[in-house]
């Protein structure tokens, strides 16, 4: 029965490393802003090539 | 697609940088047209640096620049004291330095200005926060100033906005976070006591009596920091409200949690089963979640303006033909400072040299410019139109009419959160209702069973812990909150959503908030222009560059220009000249010494404002044709608006304007009595007041900054304004102006609002009965107890929400 015991203080202790994890990102800034990260993520260095391509349909 | 965009731009000529129609095709740039030359500037600049990514993410994303950027604009910013002041962070090589940047729209956005690296290689880093349209930049500060920062985002159109008030002080609340950390505590402590009470909820016979005491010593341990700390803030808040004899939401609530505890560490200790620990670990979790609900905050806004936000951080003096920059704070009386086109007047003065064109658009709304002759008084808050101007300032800054009239209205109330709302005057009765019962129980079960009398006493106080009660206002009203501003209805917290719902008058300012900021009706009245004398008025109006001027040509479009002679200027009073041999004069009453009617007792009242229809007389060879009447347009939906609430409430109208509009007006309200006009900033406070002291709950409507104090004053204060991000007197809401039209859903759906608050406290009341009849037989068991509290805190934050959302859809509202 004892192992019980042992599960539980585990799965508190992984729970509490999520906690820290909760904290650390509050406190790291990362609820200040909660939409621009969204559409950040989506620009990527894109591509000068796509870019020009891009270009050249748009004078042709 | 790309080919169809094409035809589009060509047929319609749009520009491609802002999407604005352009007059002409002749700005143009690598088969692009452009509305002006600031715009192309901005392309050429980007297109140098292979920033066209910019055009891609978004059609058109930048906005128009009509207004090129002045030269010296910023070498105020070449002060050291004051850079010092506006940067976050410098360690003599690098610094960091935060914007605000109201300009900022869309993804483009973003992307070219955390690109600005590309633009100039000395900046490091960019950063966009797009909800609180913020701008951080880091730069080598030892190779490029922060004024070539900010010139540079001028020049690609992202012009940041310097106040006074971002030098004098720097602060950014916590609070927020803080309440993150307890959510997040308060969310591992619900989750893991349930964990370990789940043998309780199942009746599992533990045959090791250890481990159930282990079990509850770890729930013991865990649920310290959610009494302590997460739960810590009702207690506060309830001692508060006793100390003043008031008693708040947060009195029961404290009861309750307070019981759980001490009952449940009872337990525990004398029994090893963890009592009641679940349902105070989620009522305090459910509790949190609520206040995070209704913290819904406009970051991008700021509800609390004062003029230091509107002022700017320096001004131009001019000392012994000299022009210096110096900062506001440490401009004195007497000084001489130059004020160029589009720079707002700090300080009360008297104008020196050049043709003043006060625009005083954010003192009264109306945009519409005042001419000022040399030595006139000019009061401060207005913004030259025009060719730059000397003055000598009267006043200090803090001294200057604007800024008292501010000071004055310093005495907003200041009412405590905690101590108004349907909730707060409902817990007066609901703790004197649990107490009594809880007594009554234990009286009863005295004679019959000591143990069971106090255990019923307890349990009672247990379940009566008012947690659905307490979650039905903040979840409602947030979801009100969140639902108005997705229509651009703004509201500063819930508090003004219970206020507004208790409105009965509504007072209504004019110019700026029910008439259009800018937009005129012109018409010819008292005679007759024939076609050929309005080609003769045209082609001598567009000499001049007075503001009615430009009107009157834009007016009479589409006539040919002819050859104008012997042109003059009277400044502040008309123009003449000759065309094709026929003698124009064009003026105002002055020009023509007709009788002066009007002109006169426009004293302190109208100092900031212009007289409403402006009127501009034409004679052709010496014969007095008739008159140009500009007047201000009324927005559209105004007079349906007007008609609709006056169905429900009180309805007035506070003008600073002449009696040119009574007529109309008092058509429109019906009644002569409530069209108030040529009221000062003063007058419109002391009527709010009036209104109030005969136990009216007033609301008022109003845009610049003349309403600001009767806005303060005011139950509810809403700003109605073009531009959201731009100057918006301190009030408790700010309407976008283009919902105007959406008022009566907005009031009618705050009182919804309130009712569906009512409802839920009925379903949380009868929650407490069902509690009440196991609790007073002493029966509660904490597996019931575990139940039925996250239950009905539960169906109550469903209730809310949907019920809301529901309504909300149904107004056409979502």
């Amino acid at each position: 029965m004892s192992v019980i015991a042992v599960l539980i203080l585990f799965s508190i202790l992984v729970a509490g490393g999520f906690l820290i994890a909760f904290i650390w990102a509050v406190k790291s800034g990362q609820y200040d802003d909660k939409y621009t990260p969204s559409v950040r993520m989506l620009f990527d260095d894109k591509d000068q090539k796509n870019f020009k391509e891009n270009n050249k349909k748009n004078n042709s | 697609m790309t080919l169809s965009k094409q035809i589009l731009q060509d047929t319609n000529l749009v520009c491609y940088h802002c999407g604005e129609i352009s007059p002409s095709d002749s700005i143009r740039m690598d088969e692009k047209i452009f509305c002006c030359e600031g715009c192309k500037i901005v392309y050429e600049i980007l297109n140098e640096k292979n920033l066209c990514t910019y055009y891609d993410l978004n059609e058109t994303p930048g906005k128009a620049q009509k207004n090129t950027l002045l030269k010296n604009k910023y070498a105020y910013l070449d002060d050291e004291e004051l850079t010092n002041k506006l940067l976050d962070f410098s360690d003599g090589k690098v610094s960091t330095v935060t914007f605000f940047i109201p300009q900022m729209h869309c993804s483009s956005c973003i992307w070219l200005l955390e690109n600005l690296f590309k633009v100039d290689s000395n900046i490091l880093q960019s950063r966009v926060n797009f909800i609180e349209k913020k701008l951080s930049v880091s730069f080598q500060s030892t190779k490029i100033s922060l004024r070539k920062v900010v010139e540079i985002l001028a020049y690609i159109g992202y012009e940041p906005q310097i106040s006074f008030e971002d030098v004098e002080k720097k602060s950014k609340t916590f609070v927020n976070k803080k309440l993150y950390y307890k959510v997040g505590l308060a969310g591992f402590g619900f989750g893991n006591i349930m964990l370990l009470s789940f043998p309780e909820y199942l009746s599992i016979d533990i045959s090791s009596e250890s481990l159930r005491t282990t079990f509850s010593y770890v729930i013991f341990l865990l649920s310290l920091p959610l009494f302590f700390y997460c739960g810590s803030e009702y207690f506060v808040s309830a001692f508060k409200g006793l100390r003043k004899k008031f008693v708040n939401i947060d009195v029961p609530i404290s009861i309750g949690i307070f019981t759980l505890f001490t009952k449940s560490v009872f337990e525990i200790f004398a029994h090893g089963n963890p009592g009641f620990m679940d349902s105070l670990a989620g009522l305090i979790f459910f509790l949190l979640l609520g206040k995070i609900f209704q913290n819904k905050t406009y970051d991008m806004l700021n509800f609390e303006r004062n003029y230091k936000s509107f002022f700017p951080i320096s001004v131009t003096v001019k000392k012994m033909g000299e022009e210096n920059v110096i900062p506001l704070s440490q401009l004195t009386t007497g000084t001489r400072i130059v004020v160029r086109n589009g720079e707002l007047i700090p300080a009360d003065s008297i104008l020196f040299s050049g043709e003043g064109n006060i625009d005083y658009s954010f003192v009264t709304g109306e945009s519409a410019p005042v001419g000022k002759v040399i030595g006139e008084m000019i009061y401060a808050g207005g913004r030259q139109a025009g060719s730059s101007i000397e003055l000598e300032v009267l006043k200090e800054v803090s001294q200057s009419y604007l800024t008292q009239l501010w000071n004055n209205f310093q005495t907003k109330r200041t009412s405590d959160f905690s101590y108004t709302g349907a909730a707060n005057e409902f817990s007066k009765y609901f703790t004197f209702a649990v107490l009594v019962i809880a007594a009554t129980a234990y009286l009863f079960w005295m004679n019959i069973d000591g143990n069971i009398a106090i255990n019923a006493f307890i349990t009672v106080l247990i379940v009566a812990c008012p947690c659905a009660l307490a979650l039905s206002t903040p979840f409602t009203l947030g979801n009100t909150l969140r639902i108005f501003g997705k229509n651009e209805f703004y509201i500063k917290n819930i508090r003004v959503l219970e206020d507004m719902a208790k409105i009965d008058t509504i007072i209504w300012d004019k110019t700026g908030t029910l008439t259009q900021a800018g937009e005129t009706e012109i018409s010819f009245v008292d005679g007759l222009l024939l076609s050929e004398e309005a080609t003769w008025v045209r082609s001598i109006v567009r000499n001049s560059n007075h503001p009615l001027s430009k009107k009157i040509y834009s007016a009479l479009e589409g006539r040919e220009i002819l050859k104008v002679e012997n042109f003059t200027e009277i400044i502040g009073q008309g123009i003449t000249g000759e065309v094709a041999g026929q003698k124009v004069k064009i003026g105002g009453e002055s020009f023509f010494n007709l009788k002066t009617s009007e002109v006169k007792g426009r004293k302190n009242v109208e100092i900031f404002s212009p007289p409403l229809s402006s009127e501009v007389y034409v004679s052709i060879n010496e014969e007095l044709k008739g008159k140009f009447k500009i007047q201000n347009k009324y927005r559209m939906e105004a007079a349906s608006v007007i008609k609709e609430i006056r169905k429900k409430h009180d309805s007035y109208i506070l003008s600073g304007d002449n009696e040119t509009e009574r007529k109309y007006l008092v058509n429109l309200f019906e009644d002569e009595a409530k069209v108030l006009l040529r009221q000062s900033p003063l007058d419109k406070l002391n009527f709010v007041k009036k209104l109030q002291s005969n136990k009216k709950k007033v609301l008022m409507f109003g845009d610049g900054l003349n309403d600001a104090g009767a806005l303060a004053e005011s139950n509810v204060g809403i700003s109605v304004s073009e531009d959201i991000l731009n100057f918006t007197p301190a009030s408790d809401a700010i309407l976008n102006a283009e919902m105007l039209k959406k008022i009566p859903t907005f009031l009618n759906f705050t009182a919804d609002s309130l009712k569906i608050i009512y409802t839920s406290f009925g379903v949380s009341i009868l929650y407490n009965l069902v509690g009440f009849y196991f609790a007073v037989q002493g029966l509660l068991s904490p597996l019931f107890s575990a139940v039925l509290m996250p239950l009905s805190s539960i169906s109550v934050v469903i209730f809310t929400t949907v019920t809301t959302t529901f309504l909300a859809k149904r107004k056409g509202l979502l």
